[in-house]
């Protein structure tokens, strides 16, 4: 199963005709993605990689179908593509931009509030890496091959942390059922808690890695829920133990400037919770490993 | 971004805060002059930086006479101001603001923040102003009134009603409540604001409201559409190689200790810090080389890096996704020829092209030390670091 992507998931890109949405549409179709369409306002008619480009998202999921879709669209218009696609009838939309203004993202969360709960688009991003089910499909940028397909999820914010603890687990023989950036914008679109929901419906993941860092209390409301309502076992790394206060560290969220947003004192809420922390980023491996052994799943 | 008390007056003066007349002044005779121009009589000559906490920190005073202002003046301009909220190097003080002195009858604090929970504008608000908003939430918590705000309707009249009341104002200052309320939520939506803050607002003698201090800071990603915001950057208060690497499409931090960093991803470069802590070592900064990075972008990276003379070895930690280790290695060894290199590197790469990456590394015959791992890598770092530093 997986979530969000599969080997059916018909995907289409905003952004194809650019370098660098060219560059990943053809990474995504080489590993078997069904990439079926482009959106490129003025472009409408011309084909890129074999695949049609349309002037605009409603007809290019009137021709294709398409239920996903993946932005490589620059800040000053990603917000109004995002909000295109909800209107298109996308259900799960990826944005892979960094540097969008803040309160255009609280537009578009306030937007997407007024499709009805079975029409209403689920983004993912900004400012992430991308979701991809190992075996199954991907959209986004990251390098395929890191992930084994298996059993474990793994979201976080940051896209190269990500790698890393997918590349750990891969040394440890520990698959992957489905790997979600969220992404590392303040307002982003799925939090953690909205894919540990998901992770824990998915009938294929036994166990969730968690990667969350400093600011926001994003990280906190995923812990509450995991120690109210998920039965599968959580590991987790907070990057930024050694972050000072009040310094943005490169993400816009990552900033300390409230009480409960250090890492410290997210590792300290977390492990409260019951999920089991890794003490530092080498450690995510073995801490999976640890948490899979047997007689610790529940299920 | 941040800008200055001064210049957040004027923002917001022309959205229709009232605020107290004044004037910028670069020199000892300018401040003299702004005072003459506001009538000649009492005054307050305020320290322009970007921190809060002046007013402890020894850099305002109120001031009654010409010889008042000079003397104050001088003592300031020039020289670098540390209060609670700067480094122990404090800021830079090149102007100062003049203006008339008010009377003050009551001080409430003020402010506007996007509020990550709701991922809204929301309202703090609270009757007593004049404290930083860190100790009134500490000392205070249950004067603090909060509101959040509907992007789709913006601040609506009842709500600002409802603050103005529960602020214990009566009578022409409700109305005056409202107005302050509308302009504060129309500066901070029409530009692009991150934070904008009014502490104290104050209730005059006579029974006005009027904006004591303000402060504003952007969304640095819509800088883009603000250029009259970005126009107000004032790089004298930012740490220069900050500047530098901004500059270069790069996000850097400095920091205190030793080992400087370049890494991609701004979760990485803070696992890596976490990591070099754990090796007994201390991060000279946060460096995040961003996607798709050109062997020029690491060339500047290094040189960035570098500027810092605590810098006693580097390390170079790369996960590629979006980026190329082929390319990051070929700005590696450009680096050594360009900058020439004094001080142990450590490479570990990892990702697409890989393979290509470290076989340039290898060939390239450089004394580079190559890391297969995070926490092989932080532990080279900490064991390549010059003898004399790693007693320390």
């Amino acid at each position: 199963m997986a979530i969000l992507i599969t080997e059916t998931t018909r995907v289409i890109v905003q952004g194809l005709s650019g370098r660098i949405g060219q560059f990943h549409a053809q990474e995504m179709i080489e590993y078997g993605t069904r990439v079926v369409a482009g959106v490129t306002p003025g472009k409408g008619g011309t084909t890129v990689l074999n695949r049609p480009v349309f002037n605009t998202m409603r007809e290019a999921v009137e021709a294709t179908g398409a239920e996903a879709s993946l932005l490589f669209v620059p800040p000053a218009g990603a917000a109004d593509a995002m909000m295109e696609a909800a209107d298109a009838g996308i259900r799960t939309a990826v944005c892979v931009t960094d540097g969008i203004p803040a309160q255009d993202m609280m537009r578009v969360k306030r937007f997407l509030r007024r499709f009805p709960r079975d029409r209403k688009m689920r983004l993912i991003g900004p400012n992430c890496a991308g979701i991809i089910s190992p075996g199954k499909g991907f959209m986004g940028i990251m390098p395929p091959h890191i992930y084994t397909p298996g059993r474990v999820g793994i979201v976080g914010r940051s896209g190269t942390l990500g790698y890393e603890a997918a590349s750990q687990m891969q040394a440890l023989g520990i698959g992957v059922s489905s790997s979600i950036g969220i992404g590392g914008d303040p307002i982003n679109g799925s939090s953690f808690r909205d894919i540990l929901e998901l992770f824990e419906a998915d009938p294929d993941t036994d166990a969730v890695m968690m990667i969350g860092e400093i600011g926001g209390p994003q990280e906190a409301e995923a812990a509450a829920y995991v120690r109210d309502h998920m039965t599968k076992p959580v590991a987790a790394y907070i990057a930024g133990l050694a972050a000072p206060k009040g310094r943005q560290m490169g993400h816009a969220g990552a900033i300390i400037s409230a009480f409960g947003e250090s890492a410290q004192e997210k590792v300290a809420l977390l492990s409260s919770c019951g999920i089991e922390v890794a003490p530092n980023p080498s450690a995510m491996g073995e801490t999976m490993a640890r948490i899979l052994a047997p007689g610790r799943v529940a299920a | 971004m941040d800008i200055h008390e001064y210049q957040a007056k004027e923002i917001l003066k022309n959205f229709g805060v009232p605020v107290p007349r004044g004037g910028i002044a670069f020199t000892p005779e300018q401040a003299a002059f702004r005072r003459l121009e506001l009538g000649g009589g009492r005054c307050v000559v305020k320290a322009q930086i970007h921190s809060g906490g002046r007013g402890a920190a020894g850099g305002v005073k109120l001031c009654d006479t010409d010889e008042d202002v000079r003397d104050f003046a001088r003592h300031l301009l020039g020289t670098a101001l540390v209060t609670k909220q700067t480094d122990a190097a404090g800021k830079r003080i090149d102007r100062l603001w003049v203006e008339e002195a008010s009377q003050i009858e009551r001080e409430l604090y003020l402010g506007f923040v996007l509020d990550r929970k709701s991922e809204r504008i929301m309202i703090v608000a609270s009757g007593h102003g004049g404290m930083e908003i860190e100790d009134l939430a500490e000392e205070d918590p249950d004067s603090l009134i909060r509101m959040i705000l509907d992007p789709a309707v913006g601040l609506a009249e009842y709500q600002a009603r409802e603050l103005a009341f529960k602020l214990g104002l009566e009578g022409a200052q409700v109305g005056q409540m409202v107005t302050v309320l509308k302009a504060c939520y129309r500066a901070y939506r029409d530009l692009d604001a991150m934070m904008v803050e009014i502490n104290p607002l104050v209730v005059c003698a006579d029974g006005s409201l009027v904006a004591l201090d303000a402060k504003m800071s952007f969304d640095t990603n819509a800088l883009f559409r603000r250029g009259e915001i970005a126009g107000l950057r004032d790089p004298g208060q930012e740490d220069p190689r900050e500047s530098f690497a901004a500059d270069h499409g790069l996000a850097y931090v400095g920091l205190d200790g030793d080992i400087g960093c370049i890494i991609n991803g701004a979760g990485l470069a803070m696992a890596s810090m976490d990591m070099i802590h754990l090796a007994g070592g201390a991060p000279a900064n946060f460096l995040d080389i961003g996607g798709g990075a050109s062997p020029e972008r690491v060339c500047q990276a290094f040189r960035t890096v570098l500027s810092d003379p605590n810098v006693s070895v580097i390390l170079v930690n790369i996960f590629a996704g979006i980026n190329r280790c082929d390319w990051i290695a070929r700005g590696v060894i450009q680096a050594y020829k360009d900058i020439g290199i004094g001080v142990p590197v450590v490479v570990r790469l990892s990702g697409t092209n890989v393979e290509a990456g470290r076989k340039l590394i290898r060939d390239s015959g450089l004394p580079i030390i190559d890391a297969d791992t995070l926490a092989a890598a932080a532990e080279a770092a900490v064991a390549a670091r010059p003898q004399s530093i790693a007693a320390e």
